[in-house]
């Protein structure tokens, strides 16, 4: 084969992972849209705080250790011992679930019935708190996060597809991360298990009643703030995962919060209130600026990959406004 | 006791209109107007004109800008970093083309190149509403930021890709440019401030703006009752834009002196502008100068306090910030989510009464 039809292969396949990676932050955003309306803008950062939250843990660092220090003037930093990956990731799991309770006792209750617009600024208030709370809580540096998934490019591929192009030409096979591999099978395992949750649980069902129609939902006795507490939660729990994968491939920093940046455009294309939307639009996203990146991008100055999704995203929405999944808009005076 | 229109006898039409009914406002905005142009060029210093003043008048602006669009019209904007980084190109291309043409005229066409731009990205607020346009609105603030990143001739070719703003004089006075003095350069912005404020004022509650407000309210409604939708959203977009154009080269010539785009205009810029509305109150022209005011002074007196006077390191310092700004805003929301403004409007309907409220 010709290395340039190998080359676009490749691109499109680290597209379409990469594409999972960005449908796992979206995912979070689409839970919490359908149940409660709110454009959880704080979503990224979420994905954040689980991961120091995870990373501390693991490590045994003191939580504000900066603070406490300035304040005291004393000299804590880490308490001494490692926790192993799986219990640090139940108790960041912990965090998570206390985290949604307080957001919703605290946030949530005191906002029900406002404009979705208030509600979203509420969310962004969230995040900068979050941030801050994060920093001070674990420091601000930037922490490896290792929860003993494979990395690097698989030498097996490598090797494989090194034969495939034609003789004579300099091709050294395709480079394929395999935590992104890890990532896809795990973003794979996420829908399904949140599918079959939702279908055939009694919270489940409560769930999308809640999603239908709030006042109906209410009116047979489904308790709003439960439902709220449990979707938050869901949430934060799909929030670590994409903390892990994110901080395991980039390092845990500040960046890691504008991921949700990044989910944005595939929301918009696949809709704010489908699963499945979530995931297609993320692929369409990925491999889209991949390629675009790939065959466009050195021609007019590279970089692309920060707004190519935003407009991809914008020429779909002319066309079909709701997104590619979203519910139809029904508008009446 | 002062406060009340008992007495306050209106003769004509224009006088029942005013925008200051009541004797009592009236001379409090001359006499705020009166201290602002004559007595603070007097006792201005460096310190107050970088770290409060000039920032203060400049996200006023930017905030009657994007509250025109999202406070009176209804469609919420994330783009306006983009285009304050628009208005601030188009500055810097006009000052280094037409060194001659005065910098009152610089600004102005900067707003107006930016309305341009504005009005291109306003299209699709035809056929996306509600937060898809939010998001869609972060197109144009990713890519105005990319393309001026990327493209050498906005920047006039400079090695470091930063774009710095020459002296430019008006009377003989610099206002631009490292040389210029304090009390310069804040008349200077005082007075776009005043003028497009005023404007603003008027325009809202004029035919246009109720234009824009039955859009916001409900827009088949309004379609219905003959707002052409088409020409509302896109003057709604074009002003507002214009606004944000006027911030951003002002921004870049009199404030910062020398901007690089991704640092200067980035997506925080964004949000900071919209925090300014939503803290002072959407749809209204004074609760955009208090928003902009009270996120201008927090971080200030927040540094004052933790760095200064505490001695806590900086970077904690920051972190806090962080921490009680997103406190304050969610705070904000719960206790009076239609801003400061209208706490104000609530302190004067109690003031109208006092100190007999029965």
């Amino acid at each position: 084969m010709d290395p340039v039809v190998l080359n676009t292969l490749e691109v499109i396949l680290n597209g379409l992972m990469a594409g999972v990676m960005y449908s796992l932050v979206a995912l979070g955003f689409v839970l919490i849209f359908k149940a409660s309306g709110i454009f959880n803008y704080a979503q990224g950062v979420m994905a954040l705080f689980a991961a120091l939250t995870l990373v501390g843990l693991q490590t045994g660092q003191v939580p504000f250790a900066h603070l406490i220090n300035a304040i005291f003037g004393t000299q804590l930093h880490h308490f001494g011992w490692e926790l192993p990956s799986i219990l640090a990731i139940l108790g960041s799991m912990a965090v998570m679930i206390l985290f949604a309770f307080l957001v919703e006792r605290y946030i949530l209750k005191h906002l029900v019935n406002q404009e979705p617009i208030i509600l979203f600024m509420a969310t962004i208030g969230l995040a900068f708190f979050m941030e801050g709370f994060g920093d001070l809580m674990w420091g601000a540096d930037i922490k490896k996060l290792d929860v003993g998934l494979p990395q690097g490019g698989s030498f097996w591929l490598e090797e494989q597809t090194a034969g495939w192009a034609s003789e004579g030409s300099d091709y050294y096979g395709m480079y394929i991360d395999v935590l992104d591999v890890w990532a896809t099978m795990i973003a794979v395992a996420l829908v399904v298990a949140l599918t079959l949750f939702s279908q055939y649980t009694k919270t489940g069902r409560a769930l999308r009643a809640v999603a239908d129609d709030h006042q109906a939902a209410l009116s047979v006795g489904i308790s709003l703030r439960a439902i709220w507490v449990i979707v938050w939660a869901i949430a934060g729990f799909v929030a670590l995962v994409a903390g892990i994968m994110w901080g395991a491939k980039l390092g845990v920093q500040f960046s890691l919060s504008l991921i949700a940046l990044k989910a944005l455009p595939v929301l918009m294309l696949g809709g704010f209130t489908s699963i499945p939307g979530a995931i297609v639009g993320g692929l369409i996203i990925g491999v889209g600026e991949k390629l675009f990146e790939f065959a466009i991008g050195p021609m007019i100055g590279g970089a692309t990959e920060n707004w190519f999704a935003y407009m991809l995203a914008l020429l779909f929405l002319v066309f079909r406004p709701q997104g590619l999944f979203g519910d139809k808009i029904i508008e009446r005076v | 006791m002062f406060y009340r229109e008992a007495g306050d006898f209106k003769t004509s039409y224009p006088a029942d209109a005013a925008t200051f009914p009541i004797a009592f406002d009236r001379w409090r905005y001359f006499l705020v107007i009166g201290f602002a142009f004559l007595v603070v060029p007097f006792i201005i210093n460096d310190y107050w004109e970088k770290a409060i003043l000039l920032p203060f008048l400049i996200y006023a602006l930017a905030a009657i800008g994007l509250n025109i669009l999202t406070g009176y019209c209804g469609q919420v904007s994330l783009g306006t970093g983009g285009f304050m980084a628009c208005g601030a190109f188009a500055c810097y291309k006009l000052m280094t083309a037409f060194p001659d043409l005065n910098i009152f005229f610089i600004i102005l066409l900067s707003g107006g190149i930016t309305a341009c731009v504005g009005l291109l990205f306003g299209l699709p607020s035809l056929r996306i509403k509600g937060f898809y346009l939010a998001v869609a609105t972060l197109a144009a603030q990713f890519f105005l930021v990319w393309l001026f990143n990327k493209v050498p001739w906005f920047y006039n070719y400079s090695a470091t890709g930063q774009i710095t703003a020459p002296e430019r004089t008006i009377f003989g006075v610099a206002v631009t440019g490292p040389e210029s003095p304090a009390w310069a350069t804040y008349l200077f912005c005082l007075v776009f401030v005043f003028v497009f404020a005023w404007v603003a004022r008027n325009l809202t509650r004029g035919r246009n703006g109720r234009e824009w407000m039955a859009i916001r309210d409900m827009d088949i409604a309004a379609e219905i009752i003959g707002v052409n939708p088409l020409k509302a959203k896109l003057t709604a977009f074009a002003v507002s834009s214009f606004y944000v154009g006027l911030a951003g080269a002002l921004f870049f010539s009199v404030y910062l002196g020398a901007a690089e785009v991704g640092e200067a205009f980035n997506i925080d810029k964004s949000f900071l502008v919209l925090f300014m509305i939503i803290i002072g109150g959407l749809g209204s022209i004074f609760g955009s100068f208090v928003g902009a005011a009270f996120m201008v002074l927090l971080p200030v007196l927040l540094k004052n306090t933790l760095v200064g006077s505490l001695g806590w390191p900086s970077d904690l310092a920051q972190h806090l910030q962080l921490l009680i700004v997103g406190l304050l805003i969610v705070g904000f929301l719960i206790v009076e989510p239609h801003g400061l403004a209208q706490l104000w409007r609530l302190a004067k309907e109690k003031l109208r009464l006092w100190p007999f409220p029965h």
